[in-house]
């Protein structure tokens, strides 16, 4: 008793806590992901249809000209791997922060939320381990695709990683921000349906945007405001060991904003209300 | 003459960890939506006490539950662990604050270690010393032989130890827990029971265990009554079987809400 009651508790959180804790949050998020197959292998057909099936039809369809940050005439599938690698990082963006805000991850981030760290802290590290998720995913995609011709210069492969960080930010929290703001989302078609698809398809991941404009200026103006474009040309120019500072910027100012804004919309207490005073009650 | 006055300041300028109880609940009331969950609520759990949350599914545990470990927001009210306010200073709260939540938390497909470690490094403890405390409590648990199995492969009781060693791991001095036996067998329950009644009596924590079986609970307990988000009762598990009429605390509780049968109740 005597040693309990004399324990001055202690005040605030050491930077060693806080690595401790991130470090956690992502090693588990590892693992949980290396457990579940069926994730992974889905993960990686999606984005590979497109490059084998889709981009092997197009390529007499649509010729690329010799446009930043190529410096050759490039094949069809060159030019979309950077725009597929951007959409596993959507779709992984998308699913883990449903599952966040939605039942059925509620077990764990009951587990999550009663750290005493600060609840910002703890849903920041969630996001950057499931953007370490993402990063297997799209480097399993590079290496199936190296296979397929697509060869960017070796030192891509690690010029590549920080603008992956950034871009796995901004769309696991524009996720966990939709999740959070929209009400009676039952299923992830709602979310294919209004938000996936319009993003990836008004956005440079399939086509140049000049090849836009010639088609039509308005779509061509949404696709700039996309900020799914600026992921995909921050991608496409990191990999050639190139920085696109406009794309750089809007991934920058739309990470912050759409993370600020996840982390104050979130409220755990839909999940779990979702549940009903029937099964949730004790 | 002069020695009363610090103390007296120093009790005035900080809430003293070492007189506060482990659990205040002052006047919470909350709402989802229209309907009313819990009406203004207040009770104490004393340090090193076993207290008995009694009340019948939909009363309102698992709501205070969740307002204790601030998943919800409190809308009216207060609620403090050893004098630190839930709501203003959540970090050193949740810092001495163990749970065991009713539905299970556990990631079936890592190992018991693995799961441990996670806690652990939430709690910001470093990677060696969690190692040594998740062998020393799966050991406690009996389960140190499973250590490197997966989770998935447990019984229903040996998760819920999992999952009471896990709250124990970072070494808070409140324990709360939220119908941990249900649907377990006669000695998975036991086994729990008397675990944690060891830890009170033992390690001086504070127990909330929530619950609506009648046989839970000891004449020594301290007992809150709830129903529909009311406190009905609360004090000594004796006194309050006595201001009730009755000789047991099956008929105490049917007397104070007026309940005709007892779902689910247990003995």
């Amino acid at each position: 008793m005597s040693s309990i009651t004399t324990r001055e508790a202690p005040r605030g959180f050491s930077f060693s806590e806080y690595m401790t804790c991130l470090a956690g949050i992502v090693w588990r998020e590892g693992l949980r992901f290396l457990h579940q197959r069926e994730r992974f292998v889905s993960a990686l057909v999606r984005p590979l249809v497109w490059l084998f099936i889709f981009a092997a039809g197009f390529r007499q369809v649509l010729g690329i000209s010799i446009i930043p940050p190529y410096e050759t005439y490039i094949l069809y599938e060159v030019y979309i791997a950077p725009g597929l690698m951007a959409m596993i990082q959507l779709f992984n963006g998308m699913q883990s922060s449903l599952s966040m805000v939605y039942d059925r991850e509620m077990g764990n981030m009951r587990t999550l939320l009663v750290s005493p760290l600060p609840r910002g802290f703890l849903l920041f590290c969630k996001l950057l381990a499931g953007t370490a998720v993402s990063l297997l995913q799209v480097y399993a995609f590079l290496l199936i695709a190296w296979f397929w011709d697509i060869t960017p210069p070796p030192s891509g492969y690690l010029t590549v990683l920080p603008a992956l960080i950034l871009s796995g930010l901004m769309l696991g929290s524009l996720g966990m921000l939709i999740s959070s703001g929209i009400k009676q989302l039952e299923n992830f078609a709602g979310v294919m349906n209004f938000v996936i698809f319009p993003m990836f398809f008004a956005s440079s991941a399939l086509y140049p945007l000049w090849r836009v404009q010639e088609g039509s200026p308005y779509l061509y103006y949404l696709c700039e405001a996309n900020p799914f474009t600026h992921a995909v040309e921050l991608i496409r120019f990191a990999l050639y060991g190139q920085i696109n500072w406009v794309s750089l910027a809007v991934v920058a100012v739309c990470t912050t904003v759409f993370m600020i804004g996840a982390i104050l919309a979130y409220d755990p207490s839909r999940g779990l209300a979702r549940r009903g005073p029937a099964g949730g009650e004790g | 003459m002069t020695s009363p006055a610090p103390i007296a300041e120093q009790r005035e300028t900080r809430p003293d960890p070492a007189g506060a109880p482990a659990l205040s609940i002052d006047g919470i009331s909350h709402s989802y939506g229209p309907r009313r969950a819990l009406t203004d609520v207040s009770f104490n759990v004393p340090p090193a006490s076993f207290t008995a949350l009694l009340g019948l599914n939909g009363a309102g545990k698992s709501t205070l539950f969740s307002l204790i470990t601030r998943l919800f927001g409190i809308q009216s009210g207060r609620v403090s662990i050893f004098g630190h306010d839930v709501s203003r200073a959540p970090g050193e709260a949740l810092r001495l604050l163990g749970v065991v939540f009713q539905p299970r938390t556990l990631d079936l497909d890592l190992s018991l270690t693995q799961n441990l470690l996670y806690h652990a490094a939430l709690h910001g403890i470093g990677r060696r010393e969690a190692a040594s405390r998740s062998a020393e409590l799966l050991g406690r648990i009996g389960l140190a032989d499973r250590a490197a199995s997966k989770v998935r492969d447990l019984s229903g009781g040996q998760m819920r130890r999992l999952e009471i060693a896990r709250a124990l791991l970072h070494r808070p001095r409140l324990l709360l827990l939220d119908e941990p036996t249900v649907g377990l067998d006669v000695k998975a329950r036991a086994d729990i029971i008397g675990h944690v009644r060891q830890l009170v009596t033992e390690q001086g924590i504070g127990v909330l265990w929530a619950t609506h079986l009648f046989d839970e609970i000891l004449p020594g307990d301290d007992l809150v009554v709830l129903h529909q988000g009311k406190v009905l009762a609360q004090g000594p598990m004796a006194r309050v079987v006595a201001e009730a009429g009755a000789q047991d605390v099956n008929t105490a509780f049917m007397r104070l809400t007026g309940a005709q049968t007892m779902p689910g109740g247990g003995a």
